[in-house]
């Protein structure tokens, strides 16, 4: 046991090779308890491996994993008591109602009938699943289908929550409602919570801290704002300006921490270390020689500025795995 | 209409064919295997049908009958002889199903052959199957005319060396019917039962439980404290429970629709569950065991039909067992099937009672136990 109190997850050198490929190479890092924590990376980067070997669904070749103070290998049974896990792929029986997917569940882990009469209603209502109880999952949206799977995956009262690709193949709205209740989980005391995304804009706003992974490793490991700090770019400042003299693109030049000016059919972008300083600066200029500033914006550093910094990648949305699973029969 | 557009569609589906083995497979063995399975299951000759033989006589003449009787048997092995001392325990066996028949030579067949006075031989026949039962008589009426041919009318005791022309017989065979006539659709009903089972055990065990597995539900279920043993016994008595659904409404329409007798015997009823319930059990087990690492969902589809000709056709369900070639007999023995039609049409046609039915429970019960612990070895309960 090295897992602590502050610890909800500790990987050590976790590796996982499939044949000659790969998937996961000897990657460690620690998630404390409490914490939401991203696992960000493209698909086929090895977040679901990385994800199935914390959860005991996937052997590891090599390393270790303490999940919830119990070991993946030697005690998995102690692992899966600890955790509550939301697949990528849809899991719950279409053919069977909301309240009889709960019960199911919360059979195989052994709530008592009494448990399960208080619980099961409580957690439909907090996914807003209760006028649907008794209705076929069958006839559900993609995005009740995944709330209800969030809450069976908190019938036995789970202390750490892992979710892959809770929103992916999910419309604008029914996302917005996961995180919701994705909030809603990371505040309810003690519960950790591990995801793995491909969406920027997701890691960004759900998780405390965010590993990126890439082609089986760990590049980057910290805050959404330390890692944005720590890509050495660059603020945009975008503007329109009427009539400005030649020597405009000069005099820009010449502000602190800027690095390039450039400008296109009337829009200038001015590429800086700080984006404030440089539109005060040029709010300053601007005003003393005259010129008259139509708009201005800056666009700080963003996740994706982080991840092409660090995989020399942009990160795409590419066609989730969960669906190629699916049909995968057909394309042999 | 463009041509192009129609070769689109058809190379897109030759490569989908192509790169599917199942498919292909079960497109080129199935034809095949019907066509070898059907060919020797239907119309074969009947060999090594168990008769009991019990000499009560024990005298020159007794034996003389025997020896003919067995020359006959030595010949195309049609039959095989069980000696038995008693009438009674030949008939205990009879009505069990371990013998077919029963040739029965009374006490006082040498006295009536001397003194000339139609020396009678019994032939008690267990006449449900009606392939079987057409062969024996044959064989047994030839063997009599024989005898009588041999022997002389005019001087009782004596033999002649010249065989006469047909006389009126001197030896009456007096043939003995178990039961009342079977027709073919009572025959048949047994397999049908069976076949319910084991359409239930496909499309729950196989079908079901793969396509589960390839919509990645069962990942649902591995991510909880469950156990491989708990899941797959789960997955196993809820099967046996389909089955055996399927197989009691079977029994009853197909009963009356086949015009069994007593149809309503509770005894024989209860009967009836147990044997539906073993055969399930053995069923499902089955299926799972060659289902337990496939995941794609068309293979159970496509050895669906390879199974079924593999599975019902040599069970005896349409035509005795006694007719298959060796290696069709062989496939017999393995077969749950064998052991659930031959359970059910001695409960439904000979109405035997436990000791007709026990042998196939246990063996049932056995095959069942084996397959569901090559089941919980070869299941992967990771991904």
């Amino acid at each position: 046991m090295t897992a602590t109190e502050t610890n909800a997850i500790e990987v050590t050198k976790l590796k996982k090779q499939f044949g000659d490929f790969v998937a996961v190479k000897e990657v460690s890092f620690t998630v404390r308890t409490g914490e939401v924590f991203g696992l960000l990376g493209p698909n086929g980067a090895g977040k679901t491996t990385l994800i199935r070997m914390m959860t005991t669904l996937t052997p590891p070749t090599s390393g270790a994993a303490e999940v919830g103070g119990h070991n993946v290998v030697t005690d998995a049974d102690g692992v899966r008591h600890a955790i509550g896990v939301i697949p990528q792929a849809l899991t719950s029986d279409p053919e069977l109602t909301a309240r009889e997917n709960m019960t199911i569940h919360a059979k195989l882990y052994g709530l008592t009938s009494a448990e399960r009469a208080r619980l099961i209603p409580q957690l439909l209502e907090s996914v807003g699943l209760t006028e649907f109880a008794d209705k076929l999952v069958g006839s559900f949206s993609g995005g009740m289908r995944r709330r209800l799977e969030i809450a069976r995956g908190l019938v036995h009262s789970p202390k750490i929550m892992f979710l892959d690709e809770p929103t992916t193949g999910l419309d604008p709205v029914s996302r917005t409602a996961v995180w919701e209740m994705i909030t809603k989980l990371k505040e309810s005391a003690g519960l950790t919570i591990l995801l793995t995304t491909h969406y920027m804009d997701e890691a960004d706003k759900l998780c405390d801290r965010i590993a990126i992974v890439d082609h089986g490793t760990l590049v980057a490991l910290d805050t959404p704002a330390q890692l944005k700090d720590s890509v050495p770019t660059v603020d945009i400042v975008e503007a329109e300006f009427d009539h400005p003299p030649a020597d405009w693109k000069a005099t820009l030049e010449k502000f602190g921490g800027v690095a390039s000016v450039t400008e296109h059919e009337g829009i200038w972008h001015i590429s800086t270390t700080n984006g404030p300083t440089t539109v005060r600066e040029l709010m300053d200029t601007a005003r003393d020689r005259g010129v008259n500033v139509r708009r201005v914006s800056v666009q700080g550093t963003t996740l994706d500025d982080v991840f092409l910094y660090y995989t020399g990648r942009q990160l795409r949305d590419e066609a989730s795995d969960s669906v190629k699973r699916d049909v995968s029969h057909l394309y042999k | 209409m463009k041509l192009q557009r129609i070769f689109a569609i058809i190379e897109r589906d030759m490569r989908k064919f192509l790169r599917s083995p199942a498919l292909m497979m079960s497109s080129m063995i199935f034809p095949l295997m019907q066509l070898i399975v059907l060919g020797y299951a239907f119309g074969g000759k009947i060999k090594g049908i168990k008769i009991a033989v019990v000499d009560e006589d024990r005298t020159a003449y007794s034996r003389d009958l025997r020896e003919r009787f067995d020359a006959i048997v030595a010949g195309p092995q049609t039959m095989q002889v069980e000696n038995y001392n008693s009438i009674s325990d030949a008939t205990i066996d009879l009505r069990a199903g371990f013998v077919r028949a029963i040739v029965y030579i009374p006490v006082d067949y040498s006295r009536r052959v001397n003194q000339g006075n139609r020396p009678r031989i019994a032939f008690i026949e267990d006449n449900t199957d009606n392939f079987v039962t057409s062969e024996i008589l044959t064989r047994m009426q030839d063997l009599v005319k024989d005898i009588n041919q041999g022997l002389n009318p005019f001087q009782p005791g004596q033999r002649l060396t010249v065989p006469l022309p047909r006389l009126n017989p001197l030896v009456d065979l007096q043939v003995v019917e178990l039961y009342p006539y079977v027709e073919y659709i009572k025959y048949l009903l047994s397999g049908s039962i069976a076949m319910s089972v084991f359409i239930v055990a496909m499309i729950g065990g196989g079908i079901t439980f793969i396509d589960d597995k390839s919509r990645g539900l069962h990942e649902g279920y591995l991510v909880t404290p469950i156990t491989k043993t708990e899941l797959i016994l789960g997955l196993i008595l809820s099967g046996a429970i389909k089955g055996m659904m399927a197989g009691t409404t079977i029994t009853v329409i197909g009963g009356l629709i086949a015009g069994i007798d007593r149809l309503w015997d509770p005894v024989r009823l209860f009967y009836l569950l147990i044997v539906l319930g073993t055969t399930s059990v053995a069923m499902i087990s089955f299926m799972f065991l060659l289902m337990v690492r496939v995941s794609d969902p068309l293979v159970p589809r496509a050895i669906f039909g390879v199974l079924n000709t593999l599975l019902y056709f040599p069970s005896g369900a349409i035509y005795p067992v006694e007719g298959f070639p060796v290696w069709l007999r062989g496939i017999s023995y393995i077969d749950p099937f064998t052991y659930a039609v031959h359970a059910l049409k001695a409960l439904l046609l000979k109405n035997t009672g436990f000791q007709g039915i026990y042998s196939d429970i246990l063996i049932l019960s056995g095959f069942s136990i084996v397959l569901v612990a090559l089941s919980v070895a070869f299941f992967k309960r990771q991904i």
